[in-house]
């Protein structure tokens, strides 16, 4: 049977595109202290790390986790590594509830960092394959394709794209951590950025940038004990599905449609657009943001657009979509996922501070990953769950 | 969903072992480094030994390496094996599939699923395995000399030989009692019969290591099926029930600690009850760490070791550990033990491990 | 039909010199050793450690105390490595050790010049050889060889220094490079060499799955919703339509191709899945969704087995196909 598990505390580092300051470890650390302090816990209290992040190659190290024992507090205790491609955060940080959901540890660190800048994430993404030919074009010219899909079938206006980055930016600009933070970015600016792999636009593409999160997960009886709030987990879920098949919908992949009703049905959640306060979703390339609303459940499949042309994904709309900025504002690639977790339990733990969503009760955090192929949600309360 | 108040665990969520099916150990294999070749036949054997089919599962997870494949995301194309429409729920770990084991079994314990498919693959023929596996170590300071595994293995072997925790002839008699054993394994890659003075006439190839010492390069995949111990008894008849499973990691610092002994098993076999195991399947591609994972776990000579050969007769990576599995579990469900316990290993000069004890469900 | 010939395969090597920063207590060991100074760390239990650790293995706490240390010490553990790998310090059979040198309670993993096994033993003393022009990474020391060894012992080959981080002069070392090298053997499944053959041929075969008996061209690993090898051959015609597509328009590292061009997935008649290829012969902005295509290939005698046989795709002219008709495609 399923016990109930909070998140106590997160942390993360403060995300540019090249952190020339600290090693690998340094980056991880500077995440897991402030999370440590966040959830008041020493290294006496973590009874096991669970860590994630994207490819090796990124970073040219073989399973990092090996060589990051000692500087994770690892050693003597268990430690595991999740690998699901983009999604990895997400997942990694619901690996890390389940075990103290089953009641096998306490306390769990987990940790997902990128530090791309040491190699290049492009080349990473794009390394030739004998026999193959190579018109991969990175990430933007995989996904570019699919978003002129969705303009095609749902008819939204050229602009929605351009209001979701401006909108991102902008709440960047109030997240200390960011990596970048545009206060004054309007939607004209960004539709007069050059354009990268028609439709997207560069101020519609996420950074590349090197970042670190962490989470201190406890059971229910560290969660009633933490002074200031936890963010209760009310439910998880994670779904795949390969990459190319005959009918796949790239648009509104049918693994995303799944993980979302699995969720909203073990959270109790009838109507998300009315009981979710608050929403961290994985918006890389801004059209992601109306595609996402619909895979997810938010709004009918064809309409996402229509509630962020009308500003309800602002601030101060009705669903907050990403007001810490998103990952159009930060991406170390491994982490993201994390990011997006945390963020929601930030919400709820009402420590969002000039992002935080007014009363913000239930928050969702999201994560996807290969070709729209990997999914990993969860739902967050400040109250515990039934 | 509905939580437990008490936090206690319920005995039918445990998981058992229900079914193992593993590739041909070889030393390379035709197919490609996603491992689908091996995996599609694998799989359907396990399907058809449990009859269970992809619908019956609930949970999916894997172990497999970017850096053995030379790709990276190459576990992606793997997925294309399982037929993965309608999607599933499923995960990954970038280890040996032991360890996705290990998530799979957490994962029925919170009572979300009651069966779970885990499987592992990997094809070290592609690259130059012991140079890949430098990549394992500390990257300022140690893999920019890029220390091949067997070296670092046999840094260890030294230690223990000079230091009188283990003979030469400690050595060949693992060698030779896994060879002889493999012939009984139609998958194994290695197998025959050698005296231990055959064996220590053979010349070092990295001294102070002979070729018998070091496991072979293997291709290779595995799958185990898990399920919780209410269902597993209605999928096969004698079920492993998995009693306790627990794994810990030591500094990588390899000039910092000792390495004659493991430290991590020691730990991870003290929190489980190791005692009275019949067989245990080791994970210890060098066979000086046999000796060192017999001493950690305090297995008694009336214990039998790796009956299947163990990774000495065939080593495929990442799948390795979750075969070790597999095998042990095999006994227990044919009825030849009735407790049994596996390990697996990570990283180098066994930086990493994990242990598993199984017993016939009642 | 079956082939019989053995799975096509080539080498595929991957190669990036990865630039590391490497933060303070790392930053140090490497500015000493371009100063040819060898200095450890203190950790909780009061062992120095060469070389250094950022995070103490027992407590986990960030360590910085700095002690230096000898040039000299003592062989712990030795192994012999007969045949070196690319990269190694030494590039002829040499010995690998674990070094605890004066003043470290920690051993250090490094390579000692010794021309055979017989000629080293542990407790044997070794010392430092520095590479000639130091940098600020751990291949500054070349290799250590017997202490007593003579000065002038000619070097033996080594593996080629790695690339200096920038840096200007008097400043400390932040940054080291190491550049990684693998290579593989990468082979395609049996479908796929079936499917890459016909190409050299100038065919398109696709496979049809036995359970779902879509076409898939080119071939996945098995059929990916069923499982299953696909194992029936259908020829395709080379003509199809986009279904969609997008513009690249920006240069990045490891592209082949000149911006401006069309990426579109194609859909050729026959098959179930698109693949991405490019598209030309027109404007990029007179390209649409479910316009018509053919391919254009390339002469004769410069094919292979890939599909760089097709050049690109080009409009056929014709009508475009109804959205309808590829809707189920996006």
């Amino acid at each position: 049977m399923k016990q109930r598990a909070a998140v106590l505390g997160t942390g993360q580092t403060h995300h540019a595109a090249k952190r020339t300051d600290v090693s690998m470890a340094g980056l991880l650390r500077e995440a897991i202290d402030r999370a440590m302090t966040d959830a008041r816990v020493g290294w006496d209290d973590i009874d096991a790390v669970v860590i994630g992040k994207a490819p090796d190659l990124f970073e040219g190290v073989m399973m990092p986790e090996l060589y990051l024992a000692d500087a994770l507090g690892a050693t003597g205790k268990p430690l595991l590594r999740v690998h699901t491609a983009g999604s990895v955060g997400g997942s990694t940080s619901i690996v890390a509830a389940s075990l103290v959901q089953s009641g096998e540890h306490r306390r769990v660190l987990t940790v997902a960092y990128e530090k791309q800048s040491e190699s290049n994430a492009m080349w990473a993404l794009s390394i030739p394959i004998p026999f193959n030919m190579p018109v991969g074009a990175g990430a933007g010219g995989y996904f570019a394709p699919h978003v002129r899909s969705y303009i095609r079938r749902s008819g939204a206006p050229e602009a929605v794209g351009a209001m979701v980055a401006a909108k991102d930016r902008r709440n960047g600009s109030l997240n200390p951590y960011a990596h970048l933070q545009q206060a004054d970015l309007t939607v004209e600016q960004v539709q007069a950025s050059q354009m990268l792999w028609d439709p997207i636009r560069y101020d519609e593409t996420c950074p590349s940038s090197d970042g670190a999160c962490a989470m201190v997960i406890g059971d229910e009886a560290s969660g009633d004990a933490a002074a200031d709030g936890v963010a209760w987990i009310h439910a998880t879920s994670m779904r795949t599905e390969p990459t190319t098949f005959a009918g796949r919908d790239q648009v509104n992949p049918q693994a995303g449609r799944d993980a979302a009703t699995q969720l909203w049905h073990d959270a109790g959640i009838t109507d998300p657009l009315s009981e979710v306060d608050a929403a961290e979703i994985y918006v890389p390339f801004s059209w992601f943001e109306p595609m996402w609303l619909e895979n997810l459940g938010f709004m009918p499949e064809g309409e996402g657009w229509k509630l962020t042309e009308s500003g309800e994904t602002a601030l101060d709309g009705q669903l907050p979509v990403n007001p810490s900025g998103g990952v159009l504002c930060t991406n170390p690639i491994g982490a993201s996922g994390m990011l997006r977790m945390s963020e929601a339990a930030k919400q709820v733990m009402g420590k969002a501070g000039d992002y935080q969503v007014d009363g913000a009760r239930k928050a969702v955090g999201h994560a996807y990953g290969g070709g729209s192929q990997y999914f990993a949600l969860w739902l967050v309360g400040a109250e515990k769950p039934e | 969903m509905s939580y437990s108040e008490t936090g206690s665990r319920g005995g039918a969520t445990r998981p058992a072992v229900v079914g193992f099916a593993q590739s041909d150990c070889v030393r390379r294999t035709q197919g490609t480094t996603n491992g689908v070749e091996m995996l599609v036949p694998t799989l359907a054997e396990a399907f058809e030994q449990t009859g269970l089919s992809k619908s019956d599962i609930g949970f999916w997870c894997s172990g497999s390496s970017d850096y053995l494949a030379g790709r990276a995301f190459s576990f992606i194309s793997a997925v294309d094996a399982i037929g993965a429409f309608p999607p599933i729920n499923e995960s990954h770990v970038e280890m040996d599939a032991a360890w996705a084991l290990y998530e799979a079994w957490v994962k029925i314990r919170t009572g979300e699923v009651d069966t779970a498919l885990v499987y592992g693959f990997g094809k070290s023929s592609a690259g130059t395995l012991r140079r890949v596996l430098s990549l394992q170590t500390d990257p300022y300071t140690v893999a920019p000399l890029w220390p091949d595994s067997i070296s670092i293995a046999a840094l260890q072997a030294r230690l223990g030989l000079e230091s009188g925790r283990w003979s030469e002839k400690d050595m060949a008699e693992v060698a030779a009692r896994s060879l002889a054993d493999a012939r009984d394994n139609p998958q194994a890659q290695r197998s025959g019969e050698a005296s231990v003075a055959d064996l220590l006439d053979a010349p070092l190839t990295a001294d102070p290591l002979r070729a018998h010492d070091i496991a072979p390069i293997t291709d290779g995949a595995s799958v185990v099926i898990l399920a919780a111990a209410d269902r597993a008894r209605d999928i096969v008849s004698r079920p492993a029930l998995i009693t306790g499973i627990e794994h810990r990691v030591d500094s990588p610092v390899l000039g910092a600690r000792d390495l004659t002994r493991s430290p991590s098993t020691e730990m991870a076999g003290a929190s489980l009850d190791v005692g009275d195991v019949d067989v245990a399947e080791l994970h210890a591609p060098f066979t000086h760490q046999e000796l060192i994972l017999r001493d950690a776990l305090g297995l008694g000579d009336g214990v039998r070791i790796s009956p299947s050969g163990g990774v000495l007769a065939g080593n495929p990576m990442f799948s390795a550990g979750l075969a070790r599995i597999g095998e042990a579990a095999r006994r227990v469900m044919a009825g030849d033990a009735d407790r049994a316990l596996a390990h697996a290993t990570s990283g180098p000069a066994l930086q990493q491990n994990l242990v598993a004890v199984m017993e016939a469900q009642s | 039909m079956t082939t019989e010939a053995p799975p096509l395969s080539e080498p595929l090597e991957i190669h990036f010199d990865y630039t590391r920063s490497l933060g303070p207590v790392l930053g140090r060991f490497m500015t000493g050793l371009a100063q040819r100074r060898i200095e450890g760390v203190t950790g909780s239990d009061g062992r120095v450690h060469v070389p250094p650790v950022e995070y103490d293995p027992v407590t986990a706490a960030p360590l910085s105390e700095f002690v230096e240390v000898d040039q000299e010490g003592t062989v712990l553990t030795w192994s012999w490595c007969a045949e070196p790998v690319a990269g190694q310090p030494i590039q002829r059979p040499f010995a690998w050790a674990l070094i605890r040198l004066d003043g470290a309670d920690t051993a250090l993993l490094h390579a000692v010049d010794v021309e055979a096994p017989d000629a080293i033993h542990t407790g044997m003393r070794v010392r430092v050889r520095w590479t000639d022009e130091p940098v600020g990474h751990i291949r500054d020391i070349a290799y250590f060889v017997p202490a007593d060894a003579p000065d002038d012992q000619p070097p033996p080959p080594t593996s080629p220094a790695p690339p200096a981080a920038e840096r200007a002069d008097g400043t400390s070392v932040d940054t080291m490079i190491t550049p990684i090298k693998l290579g593989y053997d990468h082979t395609v499944s049996p479908e796929e060499s079936r499917y890459l053959r016909a190409l050299g041929e100038g065919k398109l075969i696709g496979q049809r799955c036995p359970k779902c008996e879509k076409v898939y061209l080119p071939p996945r690993g098995a059929c990916p919703t069923d499982g299953v090898p696909t194992t029936t051959e259908v020829e395709l015609p080379d003509t199809g339509i986009v279904t969609t597509f997008c513009i690249v328009n920006v240069p990045f590292l490891g592209q082949q191709i000149t911006p401006p061009y069309v990426v579109a997935y194609i859909l050729l008649d026959g098959a179930d899945i698109a693949f991405l290829h490019l598209v030309r012969g027109c404007e990029a902005d007179e390209v649409r969704m479910g316009m018509r295509v053919r391919a254009q290939w390339r002469p004769r005698e410069e094919w292979e087995t890939s599909m760089r046989n097709i050049a690109h795709f080009e409009p056929s002219g014709e009508a475009d196909a109804p959205y309808e008709s590829y809707a189920h495609h996006l």
